[in-house]
């Protein structure tokens, strides 16, 4: 059984007529080390393999996703339910033969894999079609857990955006979904938009080498999770207002719009499948300021099973004093998530502003970028930003724009600039 | 004589009733002090339902506890512990005690702590350590020793209760407190104390003076015992830090003790710096204690404290000393 543990970090203490609580909450889970073998078949996998004729130039791309996808089968549990999808303007089911899944054992790992071999790389992209088919084979099956990798090295010219949109909110809850981009001619962008609605990754593979190992560390880590479609349900009293629910931790994911009413004054925030891991979400409340002295809960965060059993909780408070030693006082964690925030979104709008030509505007956020990534001691992403940037002076977030860059380094930074760097806590130094 | 919870007869010598186990030698303020929250069911908000961990249900408001407002009289001491007017909760504590038959009272047993803001739990930590200490405390007069040794008892006792609270692996978040104790005989009064609250004598004699019993275990005090202007000592850096406190994370030495043996009937006046800060020095809190009994002198100066700001939490123990001049 998995047990979880929630723990708040906050400053509680807020100055005279101060409104806003600010909170990281993070959720642990422990189980199982190794999940029963019995548990197999509440898991069920699609993988789902782009063989567009892009694929085939060069050759060795197909082939890769070929090997991976094959070390994806392999790292399958003994009986977990399982099936492949190629993916072009349409979607083919690669195996079994027929709609559904199959339980995974030495005979249909083979099976799959002979499958898996025989296909060729040919047509358009189409991504929407792909989820379709994904969700027409998770629906054969009853298993709890759901997951699905996606890989694309291309665009998705052939649907309009409001096409894939809408298929998006149609299968959003349905399953978890891991993108992979191989390549450079594909759009983070575009990737992440269906990662985020599915509670998933994103992330280039930018040499097709390497996708093998990348695949066979997604499956298990699906195969890792134990509890499916857990929620973070928040309780705010009359009158205040959820401004923002964030995953900050490992990646940043905003779920605010993602809210499901579930009582008078509590929604619901999805957030996925969950194994030996931990979380962390940044919660800010809006409340109305009562008197210095005087104390309020402002949240009641619990983390909710899909059969609405409380699984853990945690209470967001809010205090109000004329104290400011108290008031000032800067709750670690949630500087740090906030810099954490504000970091992804400078990379972004700077390589935007990059792409675009406004050479002011990059330099000023890709060097606010690097400011921050250096403060934070966030090492990967400051590695990521040197392939970009020509950087002066980290401390000061002095660069110089790059006359040449790399396509795949500036997708690179682009894809990764919303994984976020674990606060760095006494406890956990001890 | 009969045992005063019961109405058992029992034998004058006996500690305890044989019928309901009540002491006969001690009457005192509750252990554990007042638990949970005061008044009805509904929020004193918005009047909606109040959960169980004692916040409402609608407007989230925290309900008022029985630590906000705390008041004992046990005639010959009395005393008043009170949230003040910022702080969200009462993180000082009280108990005191009378030792001895009902009809011949033998001592007062007075303890006051303060939980130190800084900590987590300062209020568990301020509670324990009270009731740890006089339980000590009248335990050693009951065994016959001397209140002096008593005193230092009481202090270890609180060390000790302290200590438990504190979480394995980390000290910096000790719950502490400061501890101020007083044992009133006939014949003296003696005060032991361990950082910043304090001991006043109030006298009710003209010709004699009052006094502050206790120096603070803070920085200040301690440069200004070493010669320094006052003023300038409360310049220092954290001048009113605590040099000296009760938790996991002090360093444990017995409690400074002083004996007094008046020369003319007063009052001696236990309380934490909720009400000392606003009225320091001892003749300023004098012209402020009516002649009214115990508890009403303590809730008086409850209220002064909370008119010139309530800024932190107040604590007033009051025994009034008529004693036996020689």
């Amino acid at each position: 059984m998995t047990d979880f543990q929630v723990e708040v970090y906050q400053n509680e203490y807020l100055p005279q007529g101060s409104a806003e609580v600010n909170a990281i909450v993070t959720v642990t889970a422990s189980g199982n080390a190794t999940p029963a073998a019995s548990a197999g078949a509440d898991a069920a996998e699609v993988i789902i393999i782009d063989t567009s004729g892009s694929m085939q130039h060069p050759a060795t791309k197909l082939a890769a996703a070929k090997r991976a996808t094959a070390a994806a089968i392999d790292a399958l549990r003994d009986g977990v339910n399982f099936a492949v999808v190629s993916g072009s303007e349409r979607a083919d089911l690669v195996y079994p033969p027929r709609l559904g899944m199959r339980p995974a054992t030495a005979l249909s790992r083979e099976e799959a894999k002979r499958a898996v071999n025989a296909l060729r790389a040919d047509g358009g992209t189409a991504m929407g079609e792909w989820l379709l088919l994904a969700r027409e084979l998770f629906a054969t099956q009853t298993s709890p857990l759901r997951h699905a990798i996606l890989l694309t090295d291309g665009q998705n010219v052939h649907e309009r955006p409001k096409k894939l949109e809408r298929i998006l909110e149609g299968v959003t809850g349905q399953f978890v979904c891991d993108c992979r981009g191989v390549g450079t001619d594909w759009e983070v962008k575009e990737l992440r938009k269906i990662s985020t609605a599915l509670l998933g990754t994103v992330d280039i593979v930018a040499e097709p080498a390497d996708l093998e190992a990348d695949f066979r560390a997604m499956t298990s880590n699906a195969m890792g999770k134990e509890v499916a479609d857990v929620s973070l349900r928040l309780w705010t009293p009359q009158g205040a207002t959820v401004k923002f629910v964030k995953q900050v931790e490992p990646t940043l994911t905003d779920l605010t719009d993602r809210r499901v009413e579930s009582a008078a004054r509590s929604g619901d925030y999805p957030t996925g499948a969950w194994g030996s891991e931990s979380r962390d979400y940044h919660v800010c409340v809006q409340v109305n300021p009562a008197n210095v002295g005087d104390k309020m809960l402002a949240a009641r965060v619990s983390l909710v099973s899909a059969t609405g059993d409380v699984l853990g909780k945690g209470q967001v408070l809010a205090v109000w004093t004329d104290d400011t030693a108290l008031s000032t006082k800067i709750n670690p964690e949630v500087a740090h998530y906030t810099g954490q925030a504000e970091l992804a979104s400078a990379i972004e709008e700077g390589l935007e502003a990059q792409r675009a030509g406004q050479i002011e505007s990059a330099t000023a956020k890709l060097g606010r970028a690097v400011k921050l990534a250096h403060e934070s001691g966030h090492e990967d992403t400051a590695k990521l930003l040197a392939k970009v940037v020509e950087v002066v002076d980290p401390v000061h977030g002095t660069i110089r724009l790059k006359r040449e860059v790399a396509t795949v380094d500036a997708m690179t930074l682009e894809s990764r600039s919303q994984v976020t760097k674990r606060v760095g806590r006494k406890s956990e130094e001890d | 004589m009969n045992c005063p919870d019961c109405g058992e007869p029992a034998e004058a010598t006996d500690r305890y009733c044989e019928n309901c186990g009540g002491s006969l030698q001690l009457r005192r303020t509750p252990s554990g002090g007042p638990i949970g929250r005061v008044g009805g069911a509904g929020c004193v908000g918005c009047g909606g339902a109040v959960s169980s961990d004692g916040y409402c249900e609608t407007c989230g408001r925290a309900q008022p506890t029985g630590r906000d407002r705390m008041e004992f009289d046990l005639e010959l001491v009395a005393g008043v512990s009170d949230r003040g007017r910022s702080r969200a909760r009462n993180e000082d504590s009280m108990a005191f005690g009378v030792v001895g038959p009902v009809d011949a009272p033998q001592a007062v047993v007075t303890v006051v702590c303060d939980g130190v803001g800084s900590t987590e739990r300062a209020d568990s930590a301020s509670q324990a350590a009270v009731d740890a200490a006089i339980e000590a405390i009248v335990d050693a007069l009951l065994s016959g020793s001397s209140p002096r040794s008593a005193t230092d008892d009481g202090a270890a006792a609180a060390y000790e209760s302290v200590g438990e609270l504190a979480r394995p692996n980390s000290p910096d978040t000790a719950p502490s407190c400061t501890l101020v104790s007083a044992v009133v005989t006939q014949s003296e009064i003696t005060v032991g104390w361990i950082g910043d609250s304090r001991a006043y004598w109030v006298s009710s004699s003209p010709d004699v003076p009052s006094r502050r019993l206790t120096t603070d275990d803070t920085l200040v005090a301690q440069l200004v015992a070493a010669g320094m202007d006052e003023a300038e000592a409360s310049a220092s850096l954290n001048a009113h830090a605590l040099a000296r406190w009760v938790g996991a994370d002090a360093e444990q030495a017995p409690p400074h003790v002083v004996v007094i043996q008046p020369e003319a009937p007063g009052r001696l006046l236990l309380c934490s710096d909720g009400l000392w800060n606003y009225l320091p020095d001892a003749e300023s809190l004098a012209a402020r204690v009516s002649d009214a009994e115990p508890l009403k002198v303590a809730a008086e100066l409850t209220s002064i404290a909370n008119e010139l700001g309530g800024h932190d939490n107040i604590t007033v123990v009051v025994i009034p000393w008529e004693g036996r001049v020689p």
